[in-house]
């Protein structure tokens, strides 16, 4: 996708008014978010329809005879409907809720490995994925005497791509699951993952995509990408917090064993065997976020009023004027230069000399003290290693400090940035 | 000792009581930092590393006498900033006065969020540390 071909005709401070959070003042100054990456900020409209479920509605869903369950019911099920047709899954039972991302990913880890996994067989991630796509796949490989292999990726934050010519070695003969972000949370690259999941697929091997990063950026529609499992998290996407989606082939689902046990996931129980309800509700053991889920529903109501490639060319403007300005400082070094990002930008502050330093004068700055001076003039940044410990191992780095921009952000917040910045540089050399 | 670790405490607050605004605070905070190495390079090894999230912090403590030693360092300039006033006020104080002593003084200097629950900088743990070496000098 060519983000900076598409002219936006877009109106960001409509859109600022829209979120209360903006009018807040941290340490006495105007709040510049830019850690959307680690969670977004939420429309008035979202926190509205979050609390007026509590107010108005609140009751158990699909087991009450009672008005306001009736009510609650189909305030969830038109939520589920509503994700359903944003990401264009064929049937509303292919989406299920989850706590989140994380949980999705477990799920599928769990289940998966349960159903397709034995001794020899390998899963196949990739080297910028985020703890919550790794970990879970390590512990269903040691239960089944499977092997984790890794795609590595290119100095500039890109995969090296399996493919008959190109890395015949990354997919093999033993390869069951390919389990890759389609966004990367550290780098901002995204994936190619439709020719990947392709090639996957030509070999009968089952794909899970980590979408945590790019629902909140890019269409994402599962059908055309074909992948058999798609998570997200609602909480990037201008939902609330602790709710996600696992979104997954119906025939899959179908084979695939149940993760949590109890609640709306039984059929019968008896003492001597237990059996399944239909999908989605399987998967989805005891009482659900059912406030979250309304609201989830009501994020995507108000992504999809807007025109999401605008949303996306605002944003890339976003990345490419903070990528230039913040080039101009010295020894300031990017992490992930992809050609194809969404806008997150990675970097650490090298020495600006490195064949020797007077003093102190043009030393590094470590991201931990860039962070906390950049909140004292209202910035909010994520520093750290980003639940990507691998990848920074990759790029031999400890850390970076993170910018990740959201709709709402503008030009003005970038160039307040990249100021706070140089003033931190100078006031930490 | 000829100062009570309340009276050093008080000294800290006293001198950042003198700085105006946070970037006054926070220079004072990376000069303390960018002193010379508080703890020397062989002493920089897993073993004596506080994890924190973000920032590291080795810490080494040893007995003298009646009282126990510290040496500390931090690879990010606040944190070893704020590791140096740390070390100036417990370094070389008996373990009871330690561990009965609350530290207050970060807070009292307007640098609360050093001490918050998010594990980012590495202070609560290193502070930590050097009251479970306080105890373990003190039961010996």
């Amino acid at each position: 996708m060519t983000l900076a071909t598409i002219t936006p005709v877009f109106n960001v401070e409509e859109i600022r008014a829209q979120f209360p959070i903006l009018k807040e003042l941290v340490h006495g100054k105007p709040l510049v978010y830019f850690d959307n990456a680690a969670t977004s900020q939420k429309p008035r409209r979202v926190i509205k329809a979050e609390s007026a479920y509590y107010a108005t509605i609140n009751a158990n869903v699909h087991r009450g005879v009672h008005t306001l369950s009736t009510l609650a019911t189909e305030a969830q099920e038109a939520a589920r409907e509503t994700v359903r047709a944003h990401i264009n899954a064929k049937h509303a039972h292919e989406v299920i809720f989850t706590s989140g991302t994380t949980a999705s990913l477990n799920l599928a880890a769990s289940s998966l490995g349960q159903l397709l996994l034995k001794k020899g067989d390998e899963v196949l991630i990739s080297g910028m994925e985020h703890h919550a796509n790794i970990v879970q796949w390590q512990l269903a490989c040691e239960r089944y005497g499977a092997k984790l292999k890794v795609i590595p990726i290119t100095d500039s934050g890109e995969l090296v791509i399996p493919g008959p010519t190109r890395n015949p070695g990354v997919f093999t003969d033993h390869t069951k699951i390919l389990a890759i972000s389609h966004v990367s949370n550290t780098l901002g690259t995204i994936n190619p993952i439709k020719e990947l999941i392709a090639e996957a697929k030509k070999r009968g091997i089952i794909t899970v995509v980590d979408g945590a990063q790019a629902i909140p950026h890019l269409p994402v529609d599962v059908q055309d990408l074909g992948c058999d499992l798609y998570a997200f998290s609602g909480h990037k996407m201008y939902a609330p917090t602790g709710i996600g989606v696992l979104y997954g082939r119906e025939e899959l689902l179908e084979q695939m064993p149940p993760w949590q046990g109890g609640g709306e996931m039984i059929d019968q129980v008896t003492f001597e065997k237990t059996t399944y309800a239909k999908l989605p509700f399987k998967f989805e053991a005891g009482t659900p976020h059912i406030a979250g889920i309304i609201g989830l529903g009501e994020a995507v109501r108000w992504m999809r009023d807007y025109d999401l490639s605008a949303m996306a060319a605002h944003e890339h403007s976003l990345l490419e004027h903070a990528t230039k300005e913040l080039l101009a400082i010295d020894g300031l070094r990017i992490i992930g230069t992809a050609k194809e990002k969404v806008g997150v930008i990675s970097f650490v502050i090298d020495p600006a000399h490195p064949e020797g330093l007077e003093g102190r004068a043009g030393a590094g700055v470590h991201h931990y003290d860039l962070g906390t001076l950049l909140d004292q003039q209202g910035i909010a940044v994520r520093t750290g290693h980003h639940c990507t410990q691998p990848l920074m191992e990759r790029f031999g780095v400890s850390g970076t400090t993170r910018a990740s921009f959201a709709p709402f952000n503008t030009i003005a917040e970038v160039d307040v940035m990249v100021a706070a910045t140089k003033k931190a540089v100078k006031m930490l050399r | 000792m000829d100062t009570t670790l309340e009276q050093a405490q008080q000294e800290i607050v006293d001198e950042f009581a003198m700085l105006g605004d946070w970037q006054d605070r926070y220079e004072q905070l990376i000069e303390l930092g960018k002193e010379l190495p508080l703890i020397a390079a062989e002493f920089k090894t897993e073993e004596n590393l506080v994890r924190g999230c973000q920032s590291r912090v080795w810490l080494t403590a040893e007995p003298r006498g009646e009282t126990v030693h510290f040496t500390a360092d931090s690879d990010a300039m606040i944190t070893k900033g704020l590791v140096a006033l740390l070390v100036r006020v417990l370094n070389d104080r008996t373990p009871q006065e330690i561990m009965s002593t609350p530290l207050t003084f970060i807070d009292r200097i307007g640098l609360r969020e050093h001490l918050s629950p998010n594990r980012s900088n590495g202070v609560v743990a290193m502070l930590d540390q050097m009251k479970r070496y306080a105890l373990a000098y003190s039961t010996k």
